[in-house]
């Protein structure tokens, strides 16, 4: 596994179409493995480097410095509990205790099933919640040790596969931008002023295009 | 109390259920700002902004009208980066508003790329925001759609594509030098300033405007109502209204618009339409006023204005937006580690006072709260403090190519200066050191600040 299947090859293309330069499309590229991996394989750094016309090293050197970017496989469920400092004044250091407890793992392991895979995580913008945590980088808000308890229960019985997808899978909406109406990617070199950029404004009082 | 009745400008569509669609944003006024801009000449919309004294929301808070006029002129294409990496402890306000109302901020985007001639946009939303990912994605597809982006936006001239881009997890990435750096497909690492400011050499080398996402998300209300009504809002520096959130030891932590300038931090924290105050009947012991890398401030700081001004001659900033509240049972040494912590995990490793200095303090505190501290360990991190950012001064001075390095002193000179004692508690001696420290809010209480 981990060469783009046919379908993922199209979406590739399609991403790295948007970019005035393709390099720029290494770390959405990286994502889509993921989506299609669970992890970043070997043979994805080859293929996305040949994709954007660098090397597979370079690959690797950006997709290494960016903690959502797994080398090797993680569980299904990525469990991140936030203790930065609104989390930790709310709880949060005591909500890694107790789910490292109820994992049976601490902070940075898989459990044995490849069911759950827990780490301490910094910030996850959702301070006025504390303690906070994120399933696959779904949000839970204000998690007491017993919701943990049941949220472990209905992830493992599958109760939560509609709202939470298997790690690797972030946004399940694609931008997509119809060719009829694409303004298009504007390449750095030999850029002109656009045509708007005039004294006079873009639409009339009415809105014509004076 | 100094609560004002001023209506919300960016939180407008919060409370409802379906306000993050396209239909319901047009019912609600949207995209009449665009088409009001649209209407002028580009160059007017640019005043509209500058008489609006809109300052950046990311952190810095340079205003925005400003920011666009350093564009070089007659080199093209430029390019408008938006900063959805929001990850700064504390912080949360971004994510709601591309949660909940992402065709305002889109709306947002296009005005600033119609108003400087911007070529087109990348939305560079945090990785590990899925939601506002699905939502901005659902959104740019409904607007594309509906003629609002793309060729020839609403039939004028005005053609530019606007491309969601997201992050992979790294907090550096938000500074706006290593945010160009990640779009361009590298580590987000900083550059060096000068020459690399943005709006001179940025993406591929070009022009680029890089603006926050609550920044943009005024600038529909500001092209509808006009800039001067915006900065009828406010005083001083500090105008229209500006989101906080109120994090910590509150009864009711929440994400608030207030009218920037006139309310204070007490209202934030104390009134019962906001943080409702201090929890369990305890009393403030600190508060964090603008994110992790603000300084602290205390109860003599509490009537201060949320003005840019009066709070930075106070010696802190209200950076982010963050309030982050700490009751009288705070564990002090352990807050100041927690905040170091960050710093130190998410140093990119570039210069070498930032990559040693904040691994360094980050390990003493660790060690003192382990209870393997030495007395001299006090000492030792004023010392790593003050070669980060000599003279432990507010602004801090800076070593190093960003200001990640020098955010890490903040938490140490706040903590160890203002409550010694529990330092000394943890490794049973006192603190002996001759270095000096500036910051105007760092040290002992004192009484005149309460004064304004
Ligand atoms: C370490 C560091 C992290 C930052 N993180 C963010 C961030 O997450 N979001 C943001 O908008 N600005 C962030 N900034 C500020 C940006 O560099 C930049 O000033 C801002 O995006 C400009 O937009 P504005 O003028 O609209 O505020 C950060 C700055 C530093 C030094
Ligand atoms: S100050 Fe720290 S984060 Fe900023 S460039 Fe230097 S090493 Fe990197
Ligand atoms: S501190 Fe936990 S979400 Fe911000």
């Amino acid at each position: 596994m981990a060469r783009f299947t046919s379908g993922n090859d199209v979406i590739a293309r399609e991403i790295i179409d948007r970019y005035p330069v393709a390099k720029s499309a290494v770390i959405p590229l990286c994502h889509l493995a993921q989506e299609q991996d669970g992890h970043l394989a070997d043979d994805a750094l080859v293929q996305i480097g040949e994709l954007v016309g660098i090397t597979p090293a370079e690959v690797l050197g950006t997709a290494s410095f960016y903690e959502m970017l797994k080398r090797e496989p993680c569980g299904r469920y990525l469990v991140n509990v936030c203790t930065s400092i609104s989390c930790h004044l709310m709880g949060g250091d005591e909500l890694l205790h107790h789910a490292e407890q109820r994992l049976g793992v601490r902070a940075g392991a898989t459990t044995a099933d490849g069911l759950f895979t827990l780490e301490e995580y910094e910030c996850q913008a959702a301070c006025t919640e504390a303690p906070a945590l994120q399933v696959n980088y779904r949000y839970f808000h204000n998690v007491t040790p017993a919701d943990f308890d049941t949220l472990v229960d209905d992830l493992a019985a599958g109760r939560l596969a509609d709202t939470i997808p298997p790690h690797g899978t972030l946004a399940r909406i694609r931008q997509r931008i119809p060719s009829d109406r694409a303004a298009g990617a504007a390449s750095p070199i030999g850029g002109a002023q656009p045509g708007w950029l005039t004294d006079s404004p873009a639409l009339t009082d009415d809105g014509s295009n004076p | 109390m100094t609560i004002t009745d001023a209506k919300p400008i960016v939180s407008t569509r919060w409370a409802l259920d379906d306000g993050h669609t396209l239909d319901r944003y047009l019912t609600t006024g949207g995209y009449e700002g665009l088409r009001a801009a649209l209407r002028r000449p580009p160059g007017q919309v640019v005043e509209e902004v500058k008489a609006a004294s809109l300052l950046g929301r990311g952190g810095a808070g340079f205003p925005a009208g400003v920011k666009w006029g350093f564009c070089p002129p007659g080199v093209f294409p430029r390019y408008l980066v938006v900063n959805g990496d929001e990850s700064e402890p504390g912080t949360y306000k971004d994510r709601i508003l591309m949660e909940r109302d992402p065709h305002q901020l889109i709306e947002g985007v296009l005005i600033a790329c119609y108003a400087v001639g911007l070529a087109q946009a990348f939305l560079y939303v945090r990785g590990e925001m899925a939601l506002a990912q699905e939502r901005i994605a659902t959104a740019l597809n409904e607007a594309y759609a509906a003629g609002y982006i793309g060729r020839n936006i609403l039939g004028s001239d005005f053609s530019v594509d606007v491309v969601l881009h997201w992050g992979a997890g790294a907090y550096i990435v938000g500074e706006e030098t290593a945010l160009i750096e990640s779009l361009e497909g590298s580590r987000g690492m900083p550059r060096l300033k000068p020459p690399y400011f943005p709006a001179a050499i940025g993406l591929y080398g070009q022009p680029t405007i890089v603006n926050n996402v609550e920044t943009l998300s005024n600038l529909p209300w500001i092209l509808s109502n006009g800039g001067a009504a915006f900065g009828a809002l406010g005083a001083e520096t500090s105008r229209g209204t500006r989101l906080f959130a109120v994090s910590g030891h509150v009864k009711k932590p929440g994400v608030f618009e207030v009218e920037f300038g006139v309310t204070t931090f007490r209202d934030l924290i104390e009134s019962q339409l906001y943080g409702g105050g201090i929890r369990g009947g305890k009393d403030l012991k600190a508060f964090i006023p603008g994110g992790a890398s603000a300084p602290w401030f205390y109860e003599e700081h509490l009537d201060l204005p949320l003005e840019a001004g009066a709070v930075g001659k106070a010696g802190s900033m209200l950076g982010s937006g963050a309030v982050v509240v700490m009751d009288s049972d705070t564990d002090v040494v352990k807050a100041c580690h927690r905040l170091v912590r960050f710093f130190s995990r998410e140093s990119c490793g570039k210069c070498t006072p930032c990559r040693e200095g904040t691994g360094w303090l980050e390990k003493i505190l660790r060690r003192i709260i382990e209870g393997q501290g030495r007395p001299s360990d006090l000492a030792m991190l004023l010392d790593v403090s003050d070669n980060i950012s000599p003279g432990i001064a507010w602004p801090p001075r800076q070593t190093t190519i960003c200001p990640l390095g020098p955010s890490a002193v903040s938490p140490i000179a706040s903590a160890l200066l203002r409550f010694r004692e529990e330092f000394e508690a943890y490794v049973g001696g006192a603190l002996e050191s001759s270095v000096e420290v500036r910051g105007a809010a760092y040290g002992p209480k004192r009484v005149e600040v309460a004064a304004t």
